[in-house]
């Protein structure tokens, strides 16, 4: 008979996060979780939190963090660092709060290099208000606002933000996209995620983590068939990987 | 000892003194030599400063420096304080301290330059979404405001609430005689963030909305009793009392000793904070008094609705009317103000209330 390990709750979580079965986003905040308590920061950390099926974070973890407004975290972890540099402060946001209501406050936070880490759920639609269309959304992907499929010609391109911080702003520390569709990559992204915090820590600047996460209730898929799509579809137009390595010079 | 110094950069120091130790901002006139000033005099005392993409951001760094303890501080006008209105509206729901100073300019959209008071309803009425107010602090002169900086932070953290710091934008700009007050020691609030968790929270979902109205409307009842601030002179004898606060507050009271002077029974109420607003000097006025005057620097009349609300309930067995001289933008001068107190008087102007 197989050896059966005990399953291990990380110590900041206190509760169940109310995610819908087959989601991306309990994943993700059990690897940030366990990349901390790995660094030894689990009384370290303040987590500004997006809006969106991000906050479900919010309500289950025991430890410091702030409900931001939608989109404002890059200004409020900002805030948070400036006043509190050898603390550990990390936002966790979904696209559409990052990318789409939040850019301004995304894309001047990564400007200004703050020494922060950004970890952005990209499940290519707005999940908690119903599956809308978001800047990530890929072309021709129907949602509750492109019920055709999303028309690029007058939406505009998929956004790939990672790539845009690790090409154009030559401060920053790192820049990398993982997912979560088997255990190799979920491994992968959990190394991305400590190389993150890792680069905070030693002060090195701005680190972005962007992951292709499944929203299986909105893309009207099972739990198997969105890992799938994003294996097929996703990671064709968002490839994984690091784009800015830790100590890299800019390309 | 006083030195002459310009508004904005004696309002920035005594906000320094006053313990901030943070400052997030984008520039507008009439209130941008505040942040110039504290772009280099945050980083001298261990503070810092951000300039930040736009006041919607600014308002947000404010949020994370607060949310960790610090005294924070953004400074703006007009349609940069509209943009800030979700980031205060926040810092409300999340009982964390704040200092906003916003140097009045006229106008509706973007307004233009001049000095004004229009902004009176925003800022007395808790101006984002939901059930709050602010602290509104409306000093007359450069001195009053940098002397209230002290008390606008030891108020906010005493009731975990934003302090508005009403000026207008000739408090910016003129220079007059301050005497600056001593350094305060800084230190961080009880229920700042460590990173530690050394201050419990509960989750967003686990809120009781009920409980917490009740917590909030103790909250409201104990500022409206214990925080009224305003200056008054001649009222308990007076026919007609005006009613201004800031510089017009000022103008009036110029008026209202000349007017005596000449003979005329007439008296101040200059509120010095807003809201809450000084219905306690109200109770003060002439039982057989003929009227309450606003003197307000916008089109409209704003500042009339509280003087009146308060004159009928104070004085409830008579229907005391409320007018309002408007003057639109800049201060009047105090030949216009004992003018137009001659043609109410003779009744030349119709009441508002
Ligand atoms: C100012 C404002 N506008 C709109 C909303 C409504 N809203 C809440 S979450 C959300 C979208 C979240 O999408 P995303 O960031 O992708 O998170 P997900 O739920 O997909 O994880 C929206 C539009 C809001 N809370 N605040
Ligand atoms: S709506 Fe999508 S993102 Fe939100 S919890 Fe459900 S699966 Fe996850
Ligand atoms: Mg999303």
């Amino acid at each position: 008979m197989a050896a059966t390990r005990e399953r291990k709750v990380p110590a900041l979580v206190d509760k169940p996060m109310d995610f819908c079965p087959g989601c991306g986003h309990g994943i993700v905040s059990r690897l940030i979780m366990e990349a901390l308590e790995e660094l030894d920061q689990l009384d370290n950390i303040i987590f500004p939190i997006g809006v969106g099926c991000s906050s479900n974070l919010g309500a289950g973890l025991e430890c410091d963090r702030l409900h931001c407004c939608h989109g404002r975290a890059g200004a409020v972890a900002t805030g948070m660092k400036r006043v509190s540099p050898d603390t550990l402060v990390v936002s966790y946001q979904g696209d559409g709060d990052a990318y789409n209501i939040g850019i301004a406050e995304t894309f001047n936070a990564a400007y200004r290099n703050e020494n922060i880490t950004v970890i952005v759920i990209n499940n290519t639609n707005f999940g908690m208000t119903g599956g809308q269309m978001s800047l990530t959304t890929m072309e021709g992907q129907k949602t509750s606002t492109s019920i055709y499929g999303r028309d690029c010609s007058v939406t505009g391109y998929p956004i790939r933000f990672p790539e845009i911080v690790a090409r154009e702003f030559p401060g920053a520390a790192y820049a990398a996209r993982g997912t979560v569709t088997n255990p190799a990559n979920i491994n992968k992204l959990k190394g991305y995620i400590k190389n993150a915090l890792q680069a905070q820590l030693n002060h090195e600047g701005y680190s972005i983590v962007e992951v292709l996460s499944p929203c299986p209730i909105n893309w009207g898929l099972t739990p198997v068939k969105a890992m799938e799509r994003i294996e097929k579809e996703l990671i064709p137009y968002y490839p994984i990987g690091e784009f800015k390595k830790r100590g890299e010079e800019q390309k | 000892m006083a030195e002459m110094m310009k508004g904005n950069e004696a309002i920035a120091e005594a906000a320094v003194r006053a313990g901030a130790r943070f400052y997030a901002g984008y520039p507008i006139t009439p209130s941008s030599e505040i942040m110039e000033y504290l772009s280099w005099r945050m980083a001298e005392v261990g503070g810092s400063f951000v300039q930040a993409e736009s006041e919607l951001a600014g308002i947000n760094m404010v949020i994370g420096a607060s949310a960790c303890g610090v005294r924070a501080l953004t400074a703006s006008s007009g349609p940069g304080i509209s943009l800030k209105q979700e980031g205060i509206s926040t810092l409300c729901d999340e009982g964390l301290p704040a200092v906003v100073i916003t140097q009045v300019r006229y106008g509706n959209g973007l307004g233009t330059l001049f000095t004004a008071q229009c902004d009176y309803n925003r800022e007395t009425r808790g101006g984002g979404q939901g059930d709050y107010r602010c602290i509104v602090l409306c000093p007359s002169s450069v001195q009053e405001f940098v002397d209230l900086m002290l008390p606008a932070y030891e108020l906010s953290e005493k009731y975990r609430i934003v302090v508005v710091m009403m000026g207008e934008g000739t408090l910016g700009q003129m220079m007059e005689p301050v005497t600056l007050p001593d350094f305060v020691e800084t230190k961080r609030t009880p229920w700042a963030l460590t990173g530690k968790y050394d201050y419990k929270k509960i989750g967003i979902f686990e809120r009781d909305s009920r409980k917490e109205a009740v917590e909030l409307r103790e909250k409201y009842a104990a500022i409206k009793e214990n925080e009224q601030r305003w200056f008054d002179e001649g009222v308990e004898d007076a026919d007609y009392v005006f009613v201004a606060y800031g510089v017009p507050g000022r103008a009036t009271l110029g008026a209202i000793r000349e007017l005596r002077a000449e003979g005329e029974k007439v008296g101040l109420i200059r509120p010095i904070t807003a809201w809450p607003f000084p219905e306690k000097a109200f109770a003060k006025i002439n039982p057989a008094c003929k009227g309450v005057i606003t003197v307000e620097e916008n089109a409209t009349g704003q500042l009339v609705d509280d003087a009146a609300l308060y004159i009928k309930k104070t004085h409830k067995d008579r229907n005391i009317p409320a007018y309002a001289l408007t003057y639109v933008y800049n201060t009047p001068p105090i030949r216009s103000i004992k003018a137009d107190y001659h043609r109410i008087k003779n009744g030349e102007v119709k009441e508002v209330y």
